[in-house]
């Protein structure tokens, strides 16, 4: 079954009020925000992050913006100065929260055409990633000899 | 009246790019500049610098920023507003007003807001209907007083309005909105009214996309971050505001960085709650009527934007002490990198309770394997990954104590460990913040503009 993850077709961005994240997600087109509104909900955002946050999830809607913006409550260890996290602003929640697995969204095959779905686990996605890095780390390295 | 006019953000927070505010007053035409200098902490660090010298207590980047582009600014007629004077906008004007005088430059005018710093009215204040009570948990400030270090009333746009209507080519406020001093100069210069709700919303909505500099210029930019040109570069964003309420996002020619309807979008999502309530002192903003239109390069049209009327209340920023926190970090390389940094870990803590220390909170975190994303990360194996432990608690002595405990780790833990630069890590203060509502008839801003 095709699945993609949310970031093929979503962005956004995150921070902090106290110890709340908010997280927003942008579709990158405007058929994509229909499925985004009724696929990522509240609770499915809240199960999804699970342990990582101490309190409920909020959702509010931006139609207008394509987006989504969610505020998770207690979610930052504190806050401020208080919270020993490396990331104590969140800034990173909203990646956390593209790298979510969907299926390919009916009707929009086609939106998503010349963006390979990927097949693979994501295991295999990492080697063939890897592979392809250091492919340019040695042809980089043969230009400048 | 004009029927347009720029306004350029010069920094997003303290800190920030030193070189962008210079750029924006020298690569292009803009009439004002904005500059962000506070956050919820920065305004404690800044009463304790009051506290040993009474002429402190401001953002001091401004003095050799203003020793800069003083001569620009007064040859192109540019005025700037910052709320850097953070709980002493007195003392920063009298220094950047030396700094005219010393270079016989005529004809400046400083703007003073004042009247945000409530921190000797405290009791007095507290004693009224909303008590100054956590407006998040609802504590009384009881709970909190004698350990208050800083509180401060967030004034919106009226006070620097007033300033620039008195003349003033500078404005220096303390806890002033960071939406405040963009919407300010388009009431000033477009005459709109207080009750020009729509208007007032789509400045502040401006003041929004301005307030964290290049954030909407192209930097951090998640929707494709190597789609943006010349970061290095990067042109911070300028509004173009008009007198309908239109405002352009743009930034000037020939710097890097990227405009677009994704990179200003994003910004827009940044650091919001309900998007149809966004509470200012100037007005509610509907961030769900915003239209955003890209209507060239690095030209986004953002329009349409509904307001509705201020609240009765200011919000108030207090910060207190809370302990005292300290981290360490430690690198462990190949092979089983994260075994070893979870072992080096257990052995930390069977130390640290040995000691006998005692800590509201301690917090091991493995960098380079799952420090961000948690269960969500993929689980690999890192190749090398850093240990960072963190502790929080009320004995000062036992958080410095802490510190001891992490070098050693190096010889007396498993192998293949470095990055331990910078000696034993100090106990700092947990700066807490109290946000409390109050009454906007029990505080009064003033003005005051003096001249070079």
């Amino acid at each position: 079954m095709a699945r993609i993850k949310l970031f093929d077709i979503c962005h956004g961005r995150s921070g902090d009020k106290g110890d709340t994240a908010n997280v927003g997600i942008i579709a990158r087109r405007a058929e994509v925000y229909p499925f985004l509104q009724q696929y990522l909900t509240a609770e499915r955002v809240a199960k999804y992050f699970g342990g990582m946050i101490g309190g409920s999830v909020e959702r509010y809607e931006l139609p207008n913006l394509w987006a989504l913006n969610f505020l998770l409550h207690n979610a930052l260890g504190g806050g401020g100065t208080k919270s020993l996290k490396n990331d104590a602003q969140g800034k990173t929640l909203a990646a956390a929260l593209l790298r979510m697995e969907v299926e390919v969204p009916k009707g929009l095959e086609s939106v998503l055409q010349g963006k390979k779905p990927r097949r693979t686990t994501p295991k295999n996605v990492h080697r063939r990633r890897i592979a392809k890095d250091r492919s340019r780390i040695s042809k980089g390295g043969r230009r400048k000899r | 009246m004009k029927s347009s006019i720029r306004i350029a953000s010069g920094q997003g927070f303290w800190g920030d790019l030193p070189s962008a505010p210079i750029d924006q007053v020298t690569k292009g035409p803009i009439d004002y500049m904005m500059m962000d200098f506070l956050a919820e902490v920065t305004m404690s660090i800044l009463q304790k610098q009051k506290r040993k010298d009474p002429n402190l207590g401001y953002a001091k980047d401004l003095l050799p920023l203003f020793e800069t582009i003083l001569p620009t600014i007064v040859e192109k007629n540019i005025k700037v507003i910052t709320n850097g004077g953070g709980v002493n906008p007195a003392a920063c004007s009298r220094a950047i007003l030396e700094i005219a005088r010393r270079r016989g430059m005529k004809g400046i005018k400083i703007g003073i807001v004042l009247g945000d710093d409530i921190l000797e009215r405290l009791d007095e204040l507290s004693a009224d209907g909303t008590g100054l009570k956590n407006m998040e948990t609802g504590e009384p400030l009881s709970t909190v007083r004698d350990r208050i270090q800083s509180a401060n009333v967030y004034f919106g746009a009226w006070p620097v309005v007033e300033a620039l209507r008195k003349g003033a080519n500078i404005v220096i406020t303390g806890r002033t909105t960071d939406t405040g001093l963009t919407l300010a100069p388009m009431i000033h210069e477009f005459g709109w009214q207080r009750s020009d709700w729509n208007l007032l919303a789509a400045g502040t909505i401006a003041g929004h996309i301005l307030e964290c500099g290049g954030q909407s210029s192209g930097g951090n930019f998640l929707g494709d971050w190597r789609s943006v040109p010349d970061l290095a570069g990067i042109g911070f964003p300028i509004a173009e505001a008009y007198p309908d309420g239109t405002v352009v996002i743009t930034k000037h020619e020939n710097t890097g960085g990227l405009v677009s309807a994704a990179t200003v979008k994003e910004q827009l999502l940044y650091e919001i709650g309900d998007p149809k309530n966004y509470v200012t002192p100037d007005c509610i903003a509907d961030f769900t009527s915003i239209r955003v239109l890209e209507e060239g390069r690095n030209r986004v049209k953002v329009a349409g934007i509904q307001g509705r009327p201020a609240t009765e209340l200011y919000k108030v920023s207090m910060s207190y002490l809370d302990g005292f926190v300290s981290f360490g970090t430690l690198t462990y390389a190949w092979p089983d990198a994260l075994e070893k940094a979870r072992a080096a870990d257990g052995i930390l803590r069977k130390r640290l309770a040995n000691a006998g220390l005692r800590f509201d909170e301690m917090r091991t975190e493995f960098l380079g394997h799952d420090s961000s994303h948690s269960h969500l990360s993929s689980g690999r194996e890192p190749d090398e990954v850093v240990m960072r432990v963190g502790v929080r608690g009320q004995s000062y002595k036992d958080v410095e104590r802490f510190g001891k405990e992490i070098a050693p780790l190096i010889l007396t833990g498993p192998p293949s460990v470095t990055g331990f630069a910078g000696g034993r890590p100090k106990p700092s203060e947990v700066i807490s913040y109290w946000p409390a509502l109050i009454r906007k008839s029990a505080v009064t801003p003033s003005v005051e503009v003096v001249d070079a």
